[in-house]
């Protein structure tokens, strides 16, 4: 038996499952998540939501009345949209919509994404996670399922929200993750001191090779 | 490609059954390779194999542009093999050519092969390759960099995608071929292996080999890509274990 995309295996008997560590967001009906127009058309409009399809939002499926073609007075191409996923077509097609509580027109504030997969963490147990990071910066936070938050509140605030989602995007792996970013938050700090934390990318000088002045051939540090 | 017209043809091979790096005719180049170098791809890996470097970038499953091209069923896989002007000794002319359009064709076909594109409808997997500096055997150190960046990119495969190319030197079957030995050999035989079934999604060749020295070549090959898919799966191991420079400590250790 062999996995057919990259993730960690997790085993509880009698179930097996490989539990993705990348990919792009996989939309499940119900699904609260966060999409920016990039299409406006006489009776509906494309969302890019992170998914492999874009996701069209029909006119119903808004709190505004709108005749044809009057698309373009309520959204265009670039704004942040807080919208539901209703259902998956077997074509593919996701199906959403901006009727019910939360959803809506983003006004303002500030867009961070995350990877999907991370999202849980961000949540936290019951919520809690959001809680900690509403409370101690007075920002108001959605979290999109698709890994997208929205923040808005003092830029200060915004700022160490930012970096806190940052701290669980790295470190979203480790246990007593909420202690951490309560540390972190009630710190004071701006800045992030990762002293075990994985480097977000590669440093310079991982990358960096000898040359054999002798033959001119790359070789590699061991 | 300095002296490609030279009337002499350098000995590829010495009286002591070594070539002209000083690997033996079943020898590797030294192969790194990187998984996740860059942030904005969904995936991608980069390699440097001998003095070869590429970089692989894969965006997708996502929209399909032209939408013409767009299939109600499946995914399209669409790759772009690229050299830069400076990858090579003399200035290449920038852009796409016969040759680059050849041989994105025949990655993006070996790709498709293995991706499972049923199950994004719709959509496009774009694989880009670009080649940094090239000393042959670039198309397989191509593959090599763009199935890893597929599988960061989290897309669903039967397997990762080694490759390799194997050849006639100095009248030997040699394995991975560098720039010498691909212009003055005899034969060049690049091949993309799918390690858990033993299936060949890419097989290319270029000058003259007997039917027993193919035979001999493929098995060669077989064994150098299965040395490949290693170092393939160890560089996916390293990009998302908890720890990467803990891990690298311990692995050294």
């Amino acid at each position: 038996m062999y996995a057919n995309v990259l993730g960690l295996l997790q085993r509880k008997p009698p179930v097996v499952r490989v539990v993705p560590l990348s990919g792009r967001y996989a939309p499940h009906a119900g699904d609260l998540v966060i999409g920016i127009v990039t299409d406006v058309q006489g009776s509906f409009w494309l969302l890019d939501i992170g998914a492999a399809r874009w996701a069209p939002l029909h006119m119903t499926g808004t709190p505004w009345k709108i005749d044809f073609g009057e698309t373009g007075e309520y959204l265009q191409v670039g704004d942040a949209v807080v919208v539901a996923v209703e259902q998956i077509e077997n074509t593919g097609r996701i199906g959403v919509t901006m009727n019910g509580e939360g959803l809506g027109k983003l006004e303002g504030g500030t867009l961070v994404t995350v990877s999907p997969a991370k999202i849980p963490r961000v949540i936290g147990k019951g919520g809690s996670m959001i809680a900690t990071l509403t409370r101690a910066t007075e920002c108001k936070l959605v979290v999109g399922q698709n890994g997208r938050i929205w923040v808005d509140g003092p830029l200060d605030g915004v700022h160490r929200v930012r970096t806190a989602l940052e701290l669980i995007e790295l470190e979203g792996q480790r246990r007593g993750l909420t202690e951490r970013v309560e540390r972190f938050l009630a710190s004071g700090e701006r800045r992030l001191e990762l002293p075990n934390a994985a480097p977000p990318e590669p440093s310079q000088d991982e990358l960096e090779f000898r040359t054999d002045p002798g033959t001119g051939e790359n070789s590699f540090p061991e | 490609m300095g002296n490609v017209g030279a009337s002499e043809v350098p000995q590829l091979i010495g009286p002591d059954g070594l070539r002209i790096d000083g690997r033996r005719v079943d020898e590797l180049r030294a192969l790194r390779v990187v998984a996740g170098p860059l942030k904005r791809a969904d995936g991608s890996a980069f390699v440097e194999w001998g003095a070869n470097k590429v970089m692989a970038a894969v965006y997708g499953p996502r929209e399909v542009h032209p939408r013409h091209l767009q299939v109600n069923d499946k995914a399209i896989v669409q790759c772009r093999y690229n050299m830069a002007a400076f990858s090579v000794d003399e200035r290449k002319r920038p852009g796409l050519d016969r040759r680059s359009q050849e041989i994105s064709k025949v990655i993006a076909e070996a790709f498709e092969s293995v991706v499972f594109a049923e199950e994004f409808p719709r959509t496009s997997i774009d694989v880009y390759i670009e080649v940094l500096q090239a000393n042959a055997g670039t198309r397989c150190a191509g593959i090599v960099a763009a199935s890893v960046a597929l599988a960061d990119a989290g897309i669903p495969m039967v397997d990762l995608l080694p490759s390799v190319a194997v050849g006639k030197v100095g009248g030997h079957i040699v394995l991975d071929l560098k720039k010498e030995e691909d212009n003055f050999g005899e034969a060049d035989l690049p091949m993309a292996l799918v390690p858990q079934s033993g299936r060949l999604v890419l097989l290319q060749m270029e000058g003259h080999m007997t039917a027993s020295e193919l035979g001999r070549a493929l098995d060669l090959g077989v064994t150098g890509c299965r040395a490949i898919y290693e170092k393939m799966k160890q560089a996916l191991r390293d990009r998302y274990s908890v720890d990467p420079p803990q891990a690298m400590a311990e692995a050294a250790a």
